[in-house]
């Protein structure tokens, strides 16, 4: 790797394998709580020896192989999609894809009128707001909310392509769905897309004696 | 709202009970029979029914374009706007029918009568201008509607051989037409491993679907696995603008798709086959269902194999294997991360061997004729004969058969060569000259261009290769002098953004920033740095995009850069 000689174990991911040897490799969609789809393609290295970069997250490091982490192909994919991303969405909470975009020199404003994925506040429930002009479509909350934790598949896709967003049954409120407030969507959103209730008021500059105001109308089992 | 009565929907998806989540589309397709939409409420039934979470049936109603979750027209014209179409007035055309019945494109009127689409390319090319009215392809449509073919497709087939066509053009869509599956018959009498031994390397048979893969190591992979469920797929998902050749032999000849899938069958050791076929082609769908009966009553299918067709619901990237799966399993057609490839885990996570439909029609002819005699047409590298789909700015667009290694330029002769100059035609036609070839889109929207310089070049898949071309699904779209290539990229950029699944981050993002500058510039708004910006979206979707879409989607545009550097700066 990068012409270093390392070893992996058997199975290993490329990813695995380089971050034990202390080879950075960038990732955006990966969490290891979740099933690894390969979405980003931030992880991509090139192996040689094959026709297309592979995705550093899911192949496995095998015997002889030979990988540049950091080849010209590699660094050009991972400038443009970020590139890219910034056009897209409000990436202001997103603190460590902005310094990927410093270390990668990745201009945000490199597509001058490029259309983005805007939305409204989604505010429909006491637990989570929705904002999907961050949210970048690494299919962490899908992935959660689905077999990969909860079992309860409250939210799936809407549209594609470009196009595509989270969305509920036919754009349901979040109460409306099988949701059971579990908050583990919130928990492994990498953009503040999914944010808790209680700091999305904070932010909106409430106090938290207002925000206690908000909840005193519930009543206490005795 | 009046509200919707629920009570013809249960008999209507019943029978897909059993299929769980698999009988998904089926079900929808049914339900949308009924309402002529999907409203909410027969979403959630159909969800109930088949214990599908109703966010789940969301997704997939919305992943599809033939699937509707709000009102449309009780008709609704399709009017195809991809390249082909476009050259022979599809613009003209639409805009013509949207002012008549006073809706913008996509738009339905008040009443509900009419919904007017612009459609991806339909699979009509060489009957351009052509649109898709309900279940009917309406062809060669002029510019004021009045005048049109309607339901079924003639078939244009042409060439030198007919080996693959033999059957087409006279609609052998009944056995006693086609008469016995001799080729299947044969092949009950050799071992499997003879029949994969035969389709392999000794008839050097490669998938003719785009990738070029070869047969019979699909085949002899997925024979190898050990497994108490294997799946053969006839890829009928036929998309690639500019293709229409798998429309031909599904209309034409279909008995000789099942005979190819019974000798796959065979050879693997499998008992289940669907035939994936595009919801854009709903008319061939009973010419198939018809079919099938007959096998099944002269005991070709029932017995050890049977085949179920599974109709799509317009989504180009169903044509790739494994998004295809995932539709026939009642999904979003994602494509899915390779490997596991599908001769070890395809459908049902099952070895599965999908093949093309022209791939398929290929399997009789070896069979029955021998791997030596069928190597006698081709050349060493790509035996055998080639359907090659002709469309555009010649006089006679259609479905040619030759052998692998015939020119350009003698395809193009066969095609009648360039077209008239029309214009001109009409006012002297003694003084009518025919037009300059300016460029050949090759292999379709995923494919690249070529230029009179080309017209030498062996259509094969080693000469095109060495001239860093595709053949991919045998397009050969013609565009003469007089078209703005800046207009066709335009079409191609936007059928990429329309159809890109949106899974992985280059194609998702790449197809649409590539969209906007390609409109730009055929706006003729140019800004600096443009072609850099399109030379790292479309390096980006061809490097590190998870399927085959986005990896060609950057194709054509990068190669028309090479050939026309005039075309993305201000002159």
């Amino acid at each position: 790797m990068d012409g270093k000689e390392i070893t992996a174990e058997e199975n290993q991911s490329l990813l695995e394998a380089a971050r034990e040897n202390g080879i950075d490799i960038p990732t955006i969609c990966f969490h290891e709580a979740t099933t690894a789809n390969a979405l980003c393609r931030i992880c991509v290295v090139e192996v040689e020896g094959m026709r297309v970069l592979q995705p550093a997250c899911i192949v496995k490091a095998a015997n002889q192989m030979k990988v540049q982490t950091r080849s010209e192909r590699v660094i050009r994919s991972r400038r443009a999609i970020l590139e890219m991303l910034a056009s897209t969405i409000d990436l202001s909470e997103s603190p460590e894809i902005q310094k990927m975009m410093q270390e990668y020199g990745a201009d945000a404003n490199r597509f001058p009128g490029a259309e983005r994925r805007e939305s409204e506040v989604r505010d429909d429930n006491p637990m989570y707001v929705r904002d999907y002009s961050k949210c970048l479509l690494c299919w962490r909350c899908v992935q959660v909310c689905a077999d990969d934790a909860q079992y309860t598949f409250a939210i799936n896709f809407s549209g594609r392509g470009f196009e595509t967003q989270i969305g509920t049954f036919y754009d349901r409120a979040i109460p409306e769905t099988s949701c059971v407030l579990c908050g583990q969507c919130v928990a492994v959103c990498p953009t503040g897309a999914l944010k808790p209730k209680r700091e999305f008021l904070l932010e909106q500059g409430m106090t938290p004696q207002q925000i206690g105001v908000l909840n005193s109308g519930r009543k206490k089992r005795k | 709202m009046s509200e919707i009565d629920l009570s013809p929907l249960k008999p209507a998806i019943e029978s897909y009970i059993p299929l769980g989540r698999s009988g998904l589309l089926p079900a929808l397709h049914a339900a949308q029979k009924i309402y002529g939409w999907l409203p909410r409420e027969v979403a959630a039934e159909v969800a109930k029914t088949l214990r599908v979470p109703l966010a789940d049936v969301h997704g997939v109603i919305e992943f599809y374009a033939l699937f509707y979750n709000e009102p449309v027209g009780r008709k609704i014209i399709r009017v195809c706007t991809d390249p082909a179409c476009a050259l022979k007035g599809a613009d003209g055309l639409l805009d013509h029918l949207c002012k008549h019945y006073g809706v913008d494109p996509g738009g339905t009127t008040p009443d509900l009568t009419l919904t007017i689409e612009q459609s991806p390319c339909l699979g009509l090319c060489e009957h351009a201008p052509a649109a898709l009215v309900d279940n009917c392809a309406e062809t060669n449509i002029s510019p004021d509607y009045r005048s049109f073919d309607t339901c079924t497709p003639r078939s244009l087939v042409y060439g030198t051989i007919r080996e693959l066509t033999g059957n087409c053009g006279n609609s052998t869509t009944t056995l006693e037409k086609y008469g016995e599956y001799a080729a299947y018959k044969k092949a009950l009498t050799m071992t499997p491993d003879e029949v994969i031994a035969e389709t392999d390397k000794a008839s050097g048979l490669v998938g003719r679907g785009g990738a070029a893969f070869p047969t019979g190591i699909k085949w002899g992979s997925a024979a190898k696995i050990q497994s108490d469920q294997k799946y053969i797929v006839c890829n009928a998902d036929e998309s690639e603008p500019g293709t229409f050749k798998d429309r031909v032999l599904l209309m034409d000849d279909p008995h000789r798709i099942i005979e190819g899938m019974c000798i796959t069958a065979y050879a693997i050791g499998a008992d289940k086959g669907y035939i994936y076929i595009r919801g854009e082609y709903p008319y061939i769908v009973p010419v198939l269902e018809n079919v099938l009966e007959e096998a099944r009553a002269a005991g070709y299918l029932g017995k050890h194999f049977d085949v179920e067709i599974r109709v799509g619901a317009g989504a180009y990237i169903c044509g790739e294997e494994t998004a295809l799966f995932e539709s026939i399993e009642g999904k979003r057609g994602f494509p899915r991360v390779k490997p596991p490839f599908p001769t070890t885990s395809g459908l049902f996570g099952k070895p599965t061997v999908i093949n093309n439909v022209e791939t398929l029609c290929n399997l009789p002819l070896i069979i029955s004729k021998g791997s030596v005699e069928y190597r006698k047409l081709g050349t060493e590298m790509s035996p055998g004969p080639k359907l090659f789909c002709v469309s555009g700015d010649v006089e006679k667009p259609g479905l040619y058969e030759v052998p692998f290694g015939v020119t350009l330029r003698e395809l193009l002769n066969l095609a009648g060569g360039m077209r008239f100059d029309f214009a001109q035609h009409e006012v002297r036609p003694e003084q009518s000259r025919r037009t300059e070839l300016k460029a050949v889109l090759f292999g379709g929207a995923a494919g690249a261009f070529a230029t009179a310089e080309h017209l030498d070049v062996k259509l094969t898949f080693e000469d095109l290769r060495a001239v860093g071309l595709p053949l991919g699904s045998g397009v050969v779209m013609v565009f003469d002098e007089t078209r703005d290539l800046r207009d066709v990229l335009k079409r191609l950029g936007k059928f990429f953004a329309h159809e890109s699944c949106g899974k992985c981050y280059p194609c998702q993002l790449g197809t649409q920033r590539q969209m906007e500058i390609l409109n730009r510039l055929a706006a003729g708004d140019f800004r600096e740095g443009d072609s850099a910006r399109l030379q790292d979206v479309g390096w980006t979707m061809t490097d590190a995009s998870l399927c085959g879409l986005g990896q060609t989607a950057g194709s054509a545009v990068l190669s028309a850069m090479k050939l026309f550097p005039e075309l993305f700066v201000e002159r």
